[in-house]
Order: structure tokens, then C-alpha cells, then sequence
């Protein structure tokens, strides 16, 4: 152990209460950064989960007028080469009307294979009545069309295609994706069905996308465009799509680090003040020191490990008081189901990061007394007793 | 004899724009292992010159010998590393770190020199020394835990433990009883003889004096009178 780190230990240990007073103040700064962080983190996470989690991230539309998407095996095959693409789901799709007791409704049928459209948008998990169509015409029904239809299972219901031909569909279930608009228009049925009552052949409509890294699928889309290199493609993304949720994140994300960032600088003012302060209290004893021979680099050495210690010291404790803070919050803050209002995102590395900029914001602020120290003029102190 | 320190027209002002000129033009010289008194009234500028004998402060001109080097021209490092390897210092108010035990006060100058290590010999000779000024009991009690006569016999211990070729004492025994004085006094020759160490001691106590070997008195500035017995 140096002497100016044993020097420092002596000089924290024996004035405690200030000590203490200190790490308390930094871990108060440190626990409400990790405490911010991680609900601002789980607020994006949630939001995002509930905006993008059950819908393509990218989709892939035909640019041709019959909107049909050949070779879609092919084109999915090449598709499923690429990293960090989670589900690849084909429909086809198309609007029509459907005639049920003389009353009319627009809606668009869509035809999945059942597994991969299941990876996208969990229709199996929420069907709540009946199954997912097994056999050639049957659908599924939304929940806001059933009930202003009155639907019931094994009713049949007429379709009217664009072709104005008349085909009749036998209700297998209903659905319920938690969004009015969705469950008044969709029919959903099986891709050999649809393509089957629309003459598709073995064309689909629509290719969908769900990535890992849904802040990617820009360039993920990008990618895909020049390696599928076809002029009959359009390739949509969601982050195109949802401008305004993404502004939205950002704004969030920006006042987040602010509020970190003064959090920071508060903590580093009174690390300085109090490290300043003690300057001024331990003046005699560098004084002696100096006198006995240290030199100025060792002497300011001693207030840089104080602020290492206090640093390290309140950041330690910090991470712990913000893990708690998080904890109870999701603990204590719930909905009436017992879920947390906000689901909080424990991201380790931006806690060690936390953790990290604490302990150098404070040697940091232990430069100013460091210096002032090295100008200390031994003299001073011997002369004035 | 060898003269251990040399000082040529030395001048000290305080002071920019008031100016106090405290020395003028001293000339004077220590002999190695001597045992010398300074004198005068206060503010004669006895505590001057032996700040600036000490190197924590630098004379507005003249020149300043130790072990004949000129120190007048070292660096901050230079004189820090040399008044820890060559000057033991014991303050009018002790001055002990009162975060530190008595022992550990003691070995404060080693650790400066030996970047914090201490070995066994050296901890062996900070106990003998302990034992030598008569602190062996309350060694591992704090500073603020001593009388001032303990902690002016630490501060000496202190002064002692890197073998220093000086030793500058300023009112060694300025707030002590008179009793405590005479110990102290007599544990200083004592070192003086045992390691022929030299003792530069500044007080304003006639009777202290008297029991050196040689009597530098400062008036106004200027040495009055030099005796040697």
C-alpha cells in the first residue's frame, strides 16, 4: 500500500460522519441513474412490445398491378440466409365483402400458413372460441365482426370476391388480436384457401418479417431490396412506417440522459465542494507532510484516492439502492392484474457503465483539490502553528 | 571540523509591495555534530532563518549550503527529497497528523522515503525510539490522545528515525512545564552525543540556551552575538 493511499484511508476513516455524507450523496446520484435508466429503458421496451411486437417489422408488397409476389419460396429461401431475421410469414391477401342475414360488411381475407403467421401476430394464443381453420374454407372471425353480425360457430357466411363470385365459408373460431380495427376487417383463413378463391395460383401478396434487432430493420430491408434484386418488389420497413413513435422514443431517450447527465454533475459539484473543504481542514497535516519531506505529486495523490475510494464506494452502493428502487417500484406500482404499470428493463451493462462513470466523475472531481493541494506552501502551515 | 551548513549574504523580505526585510546580509556557518542555540526577541527573524536553514523557505538572496551543496537553486522535488533524508524538523506545536498513532507519526518520514514500505529494522529502530524519548506506552495511542509533552517527545522521535545529519528544533519546549523541559533538553544531548547529530534550536529561553555550546543571538535582523563555549 502507497503511502498517500494509507494516508487517504486515514483521513476518511477519521472524519466518518462526512465520509459517510458523501457516499451517501453520490450513491443517491448513482441509484437514480440506474433507476431512470432502466424505466425509461423498460417504458421503450413495453411500448415497443406493444406497437411492433404482434406486427411485421418489414414487409415485402408486389409493385405489379395484380399485386402477386411470384417464386415466393425462392425469394423466402434467400431471406432466411440473412442474420438476425427471427420469422418469415407469407400471406395472400384480399379485400372483399362478406353477406351474412343481408348484412354486408367490407373485410380483407387473409391467407396464412398457420405456424409462421402464429410466430407474428399469436393468433392461436388468441382465439378464444373454436379452432384455427383446418380444412379448405373455413375462417376465423374477429371479435368486433361477430358481435355486430352475431356470429356463431359453424355459421356460414357468404364471400363475395372482386371476381363477384359467391363462395360460402364455414366459421371455425374467433379471434381477438386486442385491436378494434383489425378484428372488424380480418378473415383469416389458410394460404391454400385464399389462394385457392382467388385464382392466386401459387403467387402470394405480401412476404412479412419480424427481425431480432427491431431497431435494424431498416437496414436489414436495405439489405434485403439488393439481394432479392427485383424491380417487382416493394420493401417496407416499420421504423418508416411509425416516424412519430420513433421521434417519440428519441425525445424520451434524450430527456432520459439528461436528466442522467445533471444528476451527474450535481453529484460531481459536491464531491468537489466537500474534497475542497477538506483541503482546507487537512492544510496542516500536508503542510507537515511536506515539510517531512513528501512531494507535491504524492500529496495530491492523496486526494485523488479519496475521490477513487468515496467513488468506487458510492457507486457500489448506488447500484444496489437503484437495484431496490427498481425493484419495489415494479413491485409496488402495479395494475389491478397485478402486472407492473411500467416493466422495468435491468440492463447490466448500462449499470456497470453507471457505475463506471460515477467513480470517474468523482476522481475527476477530486482534480481541483488535487491541485490545490500541490500549491500548498509548507511554510504557511509551520508559521501559523 | 567539517561545516555542515554554510550561509553567504543571506537577505529575506516579506512581502511585494510592503516590504519587510527581516535578515540583512547574514554570514554564518554550522559545524558538523555541534549542538547550537539561536536567540533573540521576538520577531528578530530567529524563526526566519531557521525556516529558510530548513529549506521550507527561500531566502530573497544570498546563498544557502548543506552538506556543501547550494541549495539555493534545487527544485520543489530536489529540496523535498533532501529535507527528508538530511533535515529532521520538530515544531513548535508538535505537529504530529493527529489521524495517525503515536508509532506510526514516528514513521511517517520513512514511509516518505521508502514509498510506504517498512521493514522490520526500521520498525524495530521507530520502537527503540519510542523507548528513547519514554513514549513506549501510549505508542499506539493517537496524537490527540497525548499531552504536549508526549507529543513534542513523539515529534523528536519523529525528527530521528531517517538518521538525519541535522536536526532544527523551533521552541522545542514552548508550551511545556518546566520539568518536561528539562527532559527534553537532556534527551536532546543526549542524541546529540550518541549520534552526533547537529542541533540548531531556536528559543527565547535564556536559560535553554545557556546549556548549548554555542549562542547566536539575532537582533533586528542581524546576528548580535556569536559565543562559543
Amino acid at each position: 500500500m502507497s503511502l498517500p493511499f494509507k494516508i487517504a484511508l486515514r483521513f476518511l476513516k477519521s472524519n466518518i460522519g462526512q465520509t459517510i455524507l458523501i457516499i451517501i450523496g453520490i450513491s443517491i446520484g448513482v441509484s437514480v441513474q440506474v433507476f431512470i435508466g432502466s424505466l425509461i429503458q423498460g417504458l421503450q421496451k413495453s411500448l415497443l412490445d406493444t406497437t411492433i411486437g404482434s406486427s411485421p417489422h418489414i414487409t415485402i408488397l408486389s409493385t405489379n398491378d395484380n399485386k402477386l409476389i411470384g417464386d415466393w419460396k425462392e425469394k423466402v429461401n434467400i431471406i432466411e440466409d440473412f442474420s438476425d431475421i427471427k420469422t418469415i410469414s407469407v400471406s395472400s391477401d384480399s379485400p372483399s365483402f362478406i353477406n351474412f342475414n343481408n348484412k354486408t360488411e367490407s373485410v380483407l381475407i387473409r391467407g396464412f400458413l398457420p405456424d409462421k403467421a402464429n410466430n407474428i401476430y399469436k393468433i392461436e394464443n388468441n382465439i378464444y372460441e373454436g379452432k384455427f381453420p383446418s380444412e379448405e374454407y373455413q375462417v376465423l372471425v374477429g371479435k368486433e365482426l361477430s358481435d355486430s353480425l352475431g356470429l356463431f360457430i359453424g355459421d356460414k357466411i357468404e364471400i363475395i370476391t372482386p371476381q363477384r363470385e359467391m363462395i360460402d365459408f364455414t366459421i371455425s373460431g374467433f379471434y381477438d388480436l386486442k385491436i378494434a380495427s383489425i378484428n372488424r376487417s380480418w378473415i383469416i383463413t389458410n394460404l391454400e384457401t385464399s389462394q385457392k378463391v382467388f385464382d392466386f395460383g401459387d403467387f402470394v401478396t405480401s412476404i412479412e418479417i419480424q427481425v431480432n434487432e427491431v431497431f435494424d430493420a431498416d437496414l436489414i430491408a436495405s439489405n434485403i431490396i439488393s439481394s432479392l434484386n427485383s424491380s417487382e418488389i416493394d420493401v417496407q420497413n416499420w421504423k418508416d412506417q411509425n416516424q412519430q413513435l420513433l421521434s417519440g422514443l428519441n425525445g424520451q431517450s434524450v430527456s432520459s440522459i439528461m436528466i442522467q447527465v445533471f444528476v451527474m454533475i450535481s453529484v460531481l459539484l459536491g464531491i468537489a465542494s466537500v474534497l475542497a473543504i477538506s483541503v482546507v481542514q487537512r492544510s496542516k497535516q500536508i503542510g507537515i507532510l511536506k515539510a517531512m519531506g513528501i512531494k507535491d505529486k504524492s500529496s495530491s495523490m492523496i486526494f485523488i484516492y479519496q475521490g477513487l475510494l468515496l467513488g468506487l464506494a458510492g457507486a457500489l452502493v448506488g447500484v444496489f439502492l437503484g437495484l431496490g428502487l427498481s425493484f419495489m417500484f415494479s413491485k409496488f406500482a402495479v395494475n389491478p392484474d397485478g402486472t407492473p404499470v411500467v416493466p422495468l428493463y435491468l440492463d447490466y451493462s448500462f449499470i456497470a457503465l453507471s457505475a463506471i462513470i460515477a467513480t470517474a466523475a468523482s476522481v475527476i472531481a477530486a482534480l481541483i483539490p488535487a491541485r490545490k493541494t500541490s500549491k500548498l506552501n509548507p511554510i504557511e502551515v509551520i508559521r501559523n502553528g | 571540523m567539517d561545516k555542515i551548513i554554510n550561509i553567504k549574504n543571506l537577505n529575506k523580505i516579506y512581502g511585494t509591495t510592503i516590504k519587510t526585510q527581516v535578515l540583512f546580509d547574514i554570514n554564518l556557518s554550522f559545524d558538523s555534530g555541534s549542538f547550537n542555540s539561536i536567540i533573540g526577541a521576538s520577531g528578530s527573524g530567529k524563526s526566519s532563518l531557521l525556516n529558510i536553514l530548513g529549506t521550507l523557505d527561500k531566502p530573497t538572496s544570498g546563498e544557502l549550503y548543506i552538506n556543501g551543496k547550494l541549495t539555493t537553486n534545487m527544485n520543489k522535488n530536489e529540496l523535498a527529497e533532501l529535507r527528508n533524508e538530511t533535515i529532521g524538523f520538530i515544531f513548535q506545536f508538535h505537529h504530529l497528523i493527529p489521524e495517525f498513532t503515536a508509532l506510526e507519526n514516528v514513521l511517517i518520514p520513512h514511509m516518505i522515503k521508502n514509498k510506504g514500505r517498512i521493514p522490520k529494522d526500521i520498525k524495530e529502530k521507530a520502537e527503540d525510539l519510542m523507548n528513547l524519548v519514554g513514549l513506549s506506552k501510549v505508542k499506539n495511542n493517537l496524537a490527540t490522545n497525548m499531552s504536549g509533552g508526549q507529543q513534542q517527545r513523539a515529534a523528536i522521535a519523529r525528527s530521528l528515525i531517517n538518521n538525519p545529519s541535522i536536526v532544527l528544533a523551533d521552541e522545542p519546549t514552548g508550551n511545556l512545564d518546566s520539568e518536561s523541559t528539562e527532559t527534553v533538553y537532556k534527551m536532546l544531548r543526549d542524541i546529540n552525543e550518541k549520534f552526533k547529530t547537529t542541533f540548531i534550536i531556536v528559543t527565547h529561553d535564556k536559560k535553554i540556551a545557556e546549556m548549548t555550546d554555542r549562542i547566536i543571538e539575532i537582533k533586528d535582523g542581524k546576528i548580535n552575538l556569536d559565543i562559543l563555549r
